[in-house]
């Protein structure tokens, strides 16, 4: 085969994977989609088979076996996780993906920086890597030891199961954070333009040294609550470690799909943000956790909140004409999907509307809750965005709010003074009647009081979202 | 005539790659973001494609294992990211079936 046809193949497998997310604009269309992805990698990968044999015969037979090795090791991992993964642990799942994208670049940048002449950067042994290519295997390898750092820290922070400290949702601060920081930052710098002019083998591997500390650094003051950003921004981060290997093997494949991952994952980044109301650099910097806990501490003061059971909420929803359910994460958590559907049934056949609100922010990531609803096999049809829903509260007579709190406070809207003032968010308070499904009276991820659960027409049912719902189900028959 | 180098054509392949990534996303329907984040990391496990290079022409023990290391990580991803994606969209696709989506 010669390069242009290679070259030709990958430009194949390139579109392939521009389909495969062209694919995801609408559910019909994005199983096909997800073939043109497999099928752009299978091409991309057979491509690449076919190169090896191309640039060095003498070594491909028993190189290949190193790459079969590899591919039936990391693929039956990664299949097994695939099937077995539940889909409230997709967030986790991710993060450990990104982790390994990002670790999986950094060694390849080792291996082209020990061998060039090998990787066909430089034509003889004793060559020394042009200053471009040590620029960008610089810059790949750097952010690849940060995607994979900071990954295994948001997949910590995901699962929060571990007792590490550091991979506890709280923010980890300490004085001089961002000092630290800055200086890690300069110093890579420093180290990479270091290598880039003289290709000292040392300072390559102090700054991947120093990369990895700094996506540690970078990933602990960031509170639980904004971990939906930090996965996007990994997200982005992967790719841009994939386009700089890319840039580093002169591989324009690689450049293309690495440039797909990294803009998708940076407009991620931009639409949770928004629909939080913080700019970028403020969740880069932290600081959710440090403004509520001093909100939380002024609203101690004890408040009446009308409470009732699970039969006074079915007996309301039974006798409403619409309904509005807005799920959140703490109904992922109960594992109440299935219970939901059985009601949202239910309530259907008694001749409600039934529809649901997601917020963009509910659950762990981007779009999560529309997979957890789905997987309970929920109507796609009745599920709808914010921007769609919003106006429809106004005319609704009863409001089921599950296991959400931050999104349906309405002190991002009255309150200028509130920490999350101005975030968009779902006007429950406008329906009614509203129902509250939540644990306790705890506050919620930002650790705020939510006015919402105080009025007048807000009828609190606490208990397990699971347990609570059954109950509504065996009451609506 | 100076000959272009290398770098400067890898620069306007990724600038332009950057675009059309921008406006395919942006047409994304929010409802399936979670599929995106699998697929977007299938399609980054790309990055065997240098990982398969570096495991088969490397001579040095120390760059074989970085080299294989790398394909084994990438290969998580590659069949992890896609078959996952597949689970979901899956999920999504039973009730679209049943009625016109929205």
């Amino acid at each position: 085969m010669s390069m242009n046809q290679i070259t030709l193949l990958y430009l194949v497998a390139s579109v392939c994977f521009i389909q495969a997310l062209k694919g995801l604009s609408h559910p019909t269309s994005s199983q096909r989609g997800n073939l043109f992805g497999m099928a752009g990698m299978a091409i991309a990968v057979l491509t690449t088979l076919a190169l090896v044999f191309k640039l060095n015969a003498e070594v491909a037979g028993s190189g290949i076996v190193f790459i079969i090795l590899g591919l039936l090791l990391g693929g039956s991992v990664g299949t097994l996780m695939a099937k077995r993964v539940e889909m409230t642990k997709m967030p986790e799942l991710v993060a450990f993906m990104h982790s390994m994208i990002g670790l999986a670049a950094v060694f390849i940048a080792i291996a082209a920086v020990l061998e060039p002449q090998s990787l066909g950067i430089v034509q003889t042994m004793d060559a020394p890597i042009p200053t471009g290519n040590r620029l960008e295997l610089f810059l790949g390898a750097a952010i690849g030891a940060i995607t994979f750092s900071g990954s295994v820290i948001a997949f910590g922070k995901l699962s929060g199961k571990y007792k590490f400290r550091l991979f506890q949702g709280a923010p980890v601060r300490f004085q001089g954070q961002h000092l630290i920081n800055l200086l890690a930052g300069l110093l890579i710098l420093a180290l990479g333009l270091t290598f880039t002019l003289n290709g000292s083998t040392a300072a390559f591997a102090l700054l991947l040294l120093l990369s990895f500390a700094i996506g540690v650094l970078l990933i602990i003051p960031i509170g639980g609550a904004d971990m939906p950003v930090v996965v996007s921004m990994l997200n982005s981060y992967s790719g841009w470690a994939a386009a700089g290997i890319g840039f580093s093997l002169n591989n324009s494949m690689l450049i293309v799909a690495g440039s797909l991952v990294g803009s998708s994952g940076a407009i991620l980044s931009y639409i949770m943000c928004k629909a939080m109301n913080r700019s970028f650099v403020n969740v880069l910097l932290g600081g959710f956790g440090a403004d509520a806990s001093a909100s939380t501490e002024t609203a101690q003061e004890q408040r009446s909140v009308k409470s009732g059971s699970a039969d006074d909420a079915t007996f309301l929803l039974s006798n409403a004409d619409s309904v509005i359910i807005v799920p959140g994460y703490g109904l992922a958590v109960a594992r109440a999907q299935h219970a939901l559907k059985e009601l949202a049934e239910k309530l259907t056949e008694h001749g409600v509307d039934v529809k649901f609100a997601i917020h963009p922010v509910a659950g762990r990531m981007p779009g999560h809750m529309n997979v957890l609803l789905a997987e309970a096999e929920l109507p796609y049809e009745q599920v709808y965005e914010m921007e769609d829903i919003n106006s429809e509260f106004g005319q609704t007579d009863v409001v089921l709010v599950l296991g959400a709190n931050d999104v349906v406070n309405p002190a991002a809207k009255n309150d200028p003074k509130s920490p999350i003032a101005g975030m968009p968010i779902l006007e429950a308070f406008k329906a009614r009647t509203i129902i509250v499904n939540k644990r306790s009276m705890a506050s919620g991820y930002a650790g705020l009081d939510n006015e919402l659960f105080y009025l007048d027409k807000t009828m609190m049912v606490f208990g397990d979202a699971k347990k609570v719902l059954e109950d509504m189900v065996k009451a609506v028959a | 005539m100076d000959l272009i180098s290398d770098g400067l054509y890898n620069l306007i392949i990724f600038v332009l790659a950057i675009y059309v990534g921008y406006h395919v996303v942006w047409n994304v329907t929010p409802a399936l973001h979670t599929p995106l984040m699998a697929v977007t990391n299938a399609i980054s496990a790309i990055v065997i494609v240098g990982a398969m290079l570096a495991a088969a022409l490397t001579e040095t023990g120390l760059g074989k294992l970085m080299g294989t290391l790398a394909v084994a990580l990438a290969a998580v991803n590659v069949f992890g990211g896609f078959l996952v994606t597949r689970r979901m969209l899956e999920m999504f696709k039973k009730k679209t079936a049943k009625a016109e989506a929205k």
